[in-house]
């Protein structure tokens, strides 16, 4: 893609950023009620955090509590039920490792409303901090162009990230965008309450009235 | 054949009834016994069908789509549905989707794979673990009643439902010599 020939070529060159911080960019750019599927771990909590607003939080998140590395397969679902609302899986390293077939079937589709964001630690963080096998070299840009997503790109820095996320909106996709980020604690903890976060999804999707 | 009319067969009866019910997305892990199945759907417009890499894939998406308002259902065989428990006692039944599954069954009644006849146990009590609705299918006249039944009492429950296509139905899978 010639508009993304200017991010890093790999992991190491792009920028390590804050994952609540640029999570909160990310919300910044949804104007259309775009869907979010957040992920396990600190991933899901800063999107819930990021997610708070003074007139409430936003509804067009899914938050998994469990069914690690299903952020993909859930946004490519609500996808193809709603093909004319973006949708986002938010995803963090260590779960997308565990669910890498489903970047080949997201580019088998060739699904135009979705996009796939990874936020990339090299750890298990929320476990302890164990190393993963992407701080030891595992690319996921790379991987995610191996499996035929074009559209696949680190983030340089905070701007780019803005950038980038702003293209997935507008343009057709799919999208993959890798993030560096650091390993800060997230700003809140998700409620635990599925039936609650299953309803408030649908209801914030036009499905449940 | 009018689609709203089941054909003689076990296949031609699913569809049909999948058709009724609005149950558009098919995912699926190929499967020799599903292959009249999968190929009637990819034949037929009303059908968006793929192959994932992954059962647990295939659970993701159909649960995804159901809650942006598309019906869909996973069809597999036994030894995909093992890898299946943590995303149906962490997703499906948790958060209250009704998962439509249907799986091939082998293991039993001429198995030739030690590792399928094994595996293939495993999978009613992890269904019962779960309390997960449950249909063993067997006979091709009651093959539609337990379908169309069980898809809307799936829905009107919020619960998911395994259908299990013996060898008693489909034929099964004949020793390979």
């Amino acid at each position: 893609m010639a508009q993304l020939a200017n991010h890093p070529a790999s992991r190491e060159q792009a920028k390590v950023m804050n994952r609540y911080d640029i999570t909160q960019r990310m919300i910044g750019l949804l104007k259309h009620d775009e869907a979010v599927i957040g992920g396990i771990g600190y991933t899901n909590f800063d999107l819930w955090a990021a997610s708070a607003t003074p007139a409430g939080r936003r509804t067009q998140n899914f938050y998994m509590l469990g069914s690690m590395g299903l952020a993909v397969p859930i946004a490519l679902g609500v996808a193809l039920a709603q093909p004319h609302r973006k949708v986002i899986a938010l995803e963090g390293d260590g779960s997308i490792l565990m669910q890498l077939g489903s970047l080949a079937t997201v580019a088998e589709r060739g699904q135009k409303n979705l996009a796939i964001v990874i936020m990339d630690n090299g750890a298990y963080q929320i476990t302890g901090g164990q190393p993963t096998h992407t701080q030891a070299g595992a690319d996921i840009v790379a991987i995610a162009r191996g499996a035929g997503l074009a559209q696949s790109a680190w983030a340089a820095d905070e701007a780019a990230f803005e950038e980038l996320i702003a293209l997935a909106l507008k343009e057709d996709g799919p999208w993959l965008i890798g993030c560096r980020i650091d390993n800060q604690k997230p700003v809140d903890t998700t409620e635990r309450d599925p039936s609650r976060i299953r309803d408030q999804f649908m209801r914030g999707l036009g499905t449940r009235k | 054949m009018d689609s709203e009319t089941p054909g003689s067969s076990w296949h031609e009866i699913t569809r049909a009834v999948l058709k009724r019910h609005d149950v558009r997305l098919v995912t699926y892990v190929p499967d020799n016994v599903l292959r009249p199945l999968i190929e009637g759907i990819h034949a037929d417009p009303f059908f968006t069908a793929f192959a994932v890499t992954r059962e647990e894939e295939g659970v993701g998406i159909i649960n995804g789509a159901w809650m942006g308002g598309t019906r869909g259902i996973l069809l597999m065989q036994t030894s995909g549905f093992a890898t299946l428990p943590n995303v149906l006692a962490s997703l499906s039944v948790p958060f209250q989707i009704p998962t439509l599954m249907m799986v091939s069954e082998r293991g039993t009644l001429g198995e030739f794979n030690i590792g399928q006849s094994l595996v293939a146990r495993t999978m009613r009590p992890v269904l019962d673990a779960l309390a997960i609705e449950t249909h063993t299918m067997t006979r091709l006249d009651e093959a539609e009643f337990i379908l169309d039944r069980s898809i809307t009492q799936a829905i009107a429950t919020a619960a998911p439902v395994c259908f299990i296509l013996s060898p008693l139905l489909t034929g099964g899978k004949a020793f390979a010599k």
